[in-house]
């Protein structure tokens, strides 16, 4: 190479690297008042688990088009949102927070989703340093409950300890009551990582409540092989498999429980087992295949009529693929974007009617109400469930639905939603969240406001 | 007992899958020098592009036909583009430069064909079979026996044919190969060929198995240690280390998994094959060269 | 003949001892007003260019002399350094929560040290084990490594998640958490280890080390201690790999569990390295640079030349299929890395001042 063409070159670079620095100086810069919302999405479309997000964001986006075609913006305010890519990965995430976090045009980010357990672990102590509020939806740690000790950290609607008691509920339902859960095997199959042992806390604890045999058994990272696991569950039989899975695991465990011979009626996948993604690839055999989720899948809800009236029809939705309208992945996308501006729109009846901070969207989220009415109005009847959120409690709900897969599409199996005992675990929790203000030096807030 | 032959039996069969993944890494290696970590994505994308092919509504073997030469043409171009300019490098550059490869491969095959989850199937039904009170899974049955025609298939063309007999040579001495007129480059394109077959076969067994997604790139990470243990050379090794692999890491996960915790299966086939090497510091059936100074 | 050879250092002939001095002296020069530059920097730079940008730069390159010093210099190649990495973030957690008495840099030390340790007894079988099979064989110590981490909660004091969380960073009393002061506390860490490994490579150890990495057979007839050398190699890269990743831990992300030091991030540095240039320092801070900073950048241009108008997804699988074929593309074009890029460049400038 010539040194003139690599002098070229080297300029060229200096010029790009300028056009970034200003790009990333400028984000926070403008003081030009704001009349849109800004809402940074961090998605991830490439890597492992890109087929489980892209019908999220899908979700998310078309209802986020929706309240800025349809209904103007929130109370006028438009939305504008930009994406930036994750992986799912823990670096590339706080990157995109660092990179977002500062707002856009003048206009604040009002809350935070990180997409990604570890992602929202990791962004828990930023986010209260930054004040903005983290919401992760049916992940993220269970101790955030406790609003006390994370001012910043709203895992909404359904925690992975919700998660477990609603499943042995469900059983329960089946079996016909609690009190004949006494004797009962249930396995958990759990991805072994953090997230795959966040439920061994409460299920000995529920095991120990109702006298039901606990048996967990994990499964290495990724999951692409289980026969050791489901010889062992054809060992022991048990009456029941919890099947706790992220991405490969949960078709493999379907495949494997076919190949043993366990019947995969009595198997119930968690939150994150519990897509059209993770059954479709394990074809005929899944047929039967249980799922309890907080995301009920279905296109007949009055949302999706408006969605696919105003968005879809027009060409207007982010979805490649139209059969996924509807999936599970969609409507949790659907599900978030509502929780989102609801509370963007409580924090701007409380602020005014403006762009909202992230320190005013945490009032917000902490005043969210979405009772049965407000729900209908929204048309997320059956949907989403009702929640009320305080400073002492960042879940709310606390139920799911158990969905059962008939070979084409979900139904929903179980009596309206399942409750869990959270009156019983709140205190294991409360213990826990309080176990790491001691560890980290924070004295939890007055709830009283 | 039956419990332990049971584990034992699923195991060995799982390890067969595992074979497969590194028989193609042994070819490629043999003939060229190159430990070729794209071979995971090779398998995503023959995979990728079956499964595309056949929502598209074409027949069984159109299908298999188009994805071969895919595949083979896939191979070729890695060889052509990006290993002839590398020749004579370090082996851990060539390394290097196949996970670069493997970025591209999965990058392009999910703008051309998506990235959600495909099931794939091949029309093996898989309810368990017993065999003396041993449960045995019918489906991975015949990928073990897919698994055996392909070993005995790749063993006639490296022992019968003319070509096969020139890549025996290459292996031995490339200089003395090269030096009685056999046509290096036209060999390696070849052999990168043939890898791409392998990884078609490969594609299918381990897509029907787990769904046609981007996890299939992680096969490689299992066929890693059966490739130390085996011998980076020996097909025949690829086999045997697979059979060692698959029965180790199912006793391990049950017996040894009790004892520690579980998951040991992450790590047990790595450790179990750094014991092969210290033993055999080129694997079992691999040849350890003599270093004159 | 060792599998994993690298080319010498280039090296400036003697011939004229004169313009030799003027080079280093501009060299020094040049190197003062960099430093200068990185400690000015928290001046002018945003959170974002410290928080997300410049902190994981500067320890990707300690993370990558730590490998250097054991695959470029010594000759032996490792896949474990995600591994060592969590050794050292695990080891500096526990003793940071366990003896808080103990001044953050004596912890960061205590750490990288234990991690050597553990270096020690995984470099064990390159005693016998060579090449290849070598590189094969460190896949071992990484996935042992992030399964211990994960199974026994004793490593992350029994939080819930396994994950470990920055405790307070204060050197004498002042307080470290806010970017500014993980930036200085980071580059300050890699400042002294730098100089530290240049003497060292310099030294009669880095001689040996080169020795064994040309040619460990021939090395031993002549009597050099090859054993030895090698276990003090793995000591060494292992502590420095040690060090850089707590800070990765506490400095840059705040909470990590083992996933974040996982074979990506061992295949990550190796790639800092041999694009940057094996055998060299300045090397380590090029290939993080590239490793780092260039998909950020493409990612930034992505969205600013494209966004909106490309699909999202096609356009992220774009720059990853990019990204590989620069590296590739790197890989053939400039077989000793960007280091020696770097170095014709400055040999033609200097050359020119000279005159």
């Amino acid at each position: 190479m010539s040194l003139l063409k690599r002098k070229r070159i080297i300029t060229k670079a200096i010029g790009l690297a300028a056009v970034v620095l200003s790009a990333a100086v400028g984000a926070g810069a403008s003081a030009e008042e704001a009349k849109t919302q800004y809402f940074p999405l961090a998605t991830f479309r490439v890597g492992a688990y890109a087929s489980s997000g892209i019908p999220v964001w899908a979700g998310e986006i078309d209802y986020f088009r929706y309240i800025n075609e349809v209904e103007g913006g929130i109370n006028g305010i438009k939305l504008v949102w930009d994406e930036c890519e994750t992986n799912w990965e823990v670096e590339k995430g706080v990157e995109c927070y660092e990179r977002v976090k500062a707002g856009k045009n003048g206009s604040p980010v009002p809350i935070f989703l990180p997409h990604g357990d570890p992602i929202s672990k990791a962004l828990t102590e930023k986010s209260v340093a930054d004040k903005i509020p983290l919401v992760t939806i049916a992940y993220g740690r269970t101790e955030a409950i406790d609003g006390r000790v994370f001012p910043y950290s709203f895992p909404v609607v359904f925690s992975f300890w919700s998660e477990a008691s609603s499943a042995v509920n469900f059983i329960a339902e089946k079996v016909g009551g609690k009190d004949k859960l006494k004797g009962l095997k249930i396995a958990t199959v759990y991805h072994d990582s953090p997230y795959g042992k966040e439920t061994q806390v409460p299920l000995a604890h529920l095991a120990k409540t109702y006298g039901f045999v606990d048996i967990q058994i994990p499964v290495p990272h990724p999951g692409n092989e289980q026969s050791a696991q489901w010889a062992k569950i054809r060992q022991l039989k048990p009456d029941w498999v919890f099947l706790r899975g992220w991405g490969v695991m949960t078709p493999v465990a379907i495949k494997t429980a076919a190949k043993v011979g366990f019947p995969v009626d009595h198997i119930i996948g968690g939150i994150w087992s519990g897509s059209e993604e993770d059954v479709r690839p394990a074809g005929a055999v899944a047929k039967g295949y249980l799922a309890i989720t907080p995301f009920p899948a279905g296109a007949n809800f009055e949302i999706h009529q408006k969605l696919k009236k105003h968005i879809l029809d027009k060409g207007l939705s982010d979805l490649k693929d139209p059969k996924s309208f509807g999936s599970v992945y969609y409507n949790s996308g659907v599900d978030e974007a509502i929780v989102a501006v609801e509370a963007i729109r409580t924090a701007q009846a409380h602020f005014g009617v403006r762009p909202i901070n992230g320190e005013e969207a945490q009032w917000g989220l902490e005043h969210l109400d979405l009772s049965e009415e407000r729900l209908a109005e929204i048309g997320a009847t059956g949907l989403q469930q009702p929640l009320k959120l305080s400073a002492k409690d960042h879940e709310g709900g606390g139920a799911g639905k158990v969905l059962q897969w008939d070979g084409e599409k979900w139904n929903v199996v179980s009596n309206g939603w399942v409750k869990s005992d959270r009156e019983l675990l709140l205190p294991l929790i409360y213990e826990r969240a309080a176990a790491y203000a001691r560890e980290k030096g924070i004295t939890p807030r007055d709830a009283t406001n | 007992m039956s419990f332990f032959v049971e584990t034992l039996v699923g195991g060995l069969l799982a390890g067969v899958m595992y074979s497969l993944v590194a028989i193609g890494f042994v070819l490629v290696f043999k003939a060229s020098g190159v430990f070729n970590f794209a071979q995971g994505s090779m398998v995503l994308c023959a995979a990728l592009t079956f499964v595309t092919l056949r929502d598209k509504g074409l027949d069984f073997w159109l299908a298999a036909l188009i994805t071969l030469s895919v595949m083979v043409a896939l191979g070729i171009a890695v060889e052509r583009v990006v290993l002839r300019p590398l020749v004579n490098r370090p082996q851990i550059t060539l390394f290097m430069a196949t996970l670069g490869v493997s970025f591209v491969i999965e990058g392009v095959a999910q703008i051309v064909m998506g990235a959600s989850v495909h099931e794939l199937d091949l029309g093996i039904v898989d309810t368990p079979i017993e065999i003396g009170g041993v449960q045995v899974s019918q489906f991975d049955l015949a990928a073990a026996g897919t698994a055996g025609l392909l070993v005995i298939a790749l063993s006639i063309f490296f022992n019968k044919t003319r070509v096969g007999i020139a890549l025996r040579a290459i292996a031995d001495d490339p200089q003395a190969a090269l030096s009685i007129g056999i046509r290096l480059q036209t060999l390696w394109q070849i052999v990168w060929g043939v890898a791409g077959f392998v990884s078609l076969i490969a594609g299918l067994l381990w897509g029907a198995r787990q769904g046609v997604q981007f996890a299939l790139t992680l096969v490689v990470l299992k066929a890693l240690p059966v490739l130390i243990i085996g011998g980076f050379t020996s097909i025949a090794g690829a086999i045997v280390g697979g059979l060692i692999v698959g029965a180790g890491d199912s006793l391990a996960e049950i017996y040894l998994g009790s004892l520690l915790g579980g998951s040991v299966s992450t790590w047990f086939a790595y450790v179990l094959a750094v014991a092969f090497l210290l033993v055999r510091p080129a694997g079992l059936f691999g040849e350890a060269p003599i270093e004159r100074i | 003949m060792s599998a994993i050879g690298t080319d010498a250092i280039e090296g400036f002939s003697a011939a004229d001892n004169t313009a030799q001095a003027t080079r280093d002296r501009l060299r020094v020069g040049a190197a003062v007003l960099l430093l200068a530059a990185l400690f000015g920097i928290p001046l002018v730079a945003n959170d974002y260019w410290l928080n997300a940008v410049l902190i994981p730069f500067l320890i990707m390159s300690l993370t990558a002399l730590g490998l250097n010093l054991l695959m470029g210099y010594a000759g032996q190649a490792s896949l474990g350094t995600g591994g060592f990495m969590s050794v050292g973030a695990y080891a500096t957690y526990n003793l940071l929560l366990r003896l808080p008495e103990l001044p953050l840099p004596v912890s960061l030390l205590l750490g990288g040290i234990i991690s050597g340790l553990v270096g020690i007894v995984a470099g064990l079988p390159s005693l016998r084990i060579k090449g290849f099979y070598l590189v094969a064989s460190t896949l071992a110590t990484q996935f042992l490594l992030e399964w211990l981490f994960n199974q026994y909660g004793w490593f992350s004091n029994y939080s819930t998640s396994s994950s470990i969380s920055a405790p307070r960073l204060a050197i004498f009393g002042h307080d470290l958490s806010n970017p500014t002061g993980r930036y200085f506390l980071t580059l300050a860490t890699v400042v002294v280890v730098t100089v530290v490994a240049t003497r060292l490579v310099r030294s009669q150890t880095g001689r040996t080390w080169m020795a064994i990495r040309d040619m460990d057979t021939a090395a031993a007839v002549i009597g050099i201690p090859v054993s030895a050398g090698k276990l003090k190699a793995f000591f060494v890269s292992s502590l420095v790999i040690g060090i850089a990743g707590a800070l990765w831990a506490f400095a840059y992300l705040g909470t990590v569990d083992a996933r974040s030091f996982n074979l990506d991030r061992s295949f990550q540095v190796m790639f800092a390295i041999i694009i940057g240039g094996m055998g060299s320092i300045s090397g380590n801070y090029l290939g993080a640079a590239f490793m780092i900073l260039l998909p950020i950048l493409l990612d930034h241009l992505g969205g600013g030349l494209f966004g909106g108008a490309v699909d999202a997804g096609q356009l992220e699988n774009l720059q990853k299929a990019l990204f590989g074929a620069l590296i590739v593309w790197f890989l053939i074009k400039e077989p000793r890395g960007l280091a020696a890029l770097l170095s014709r460049a400055w040999t033609q400038l200097t050359s020119r001042v000279d005159r």
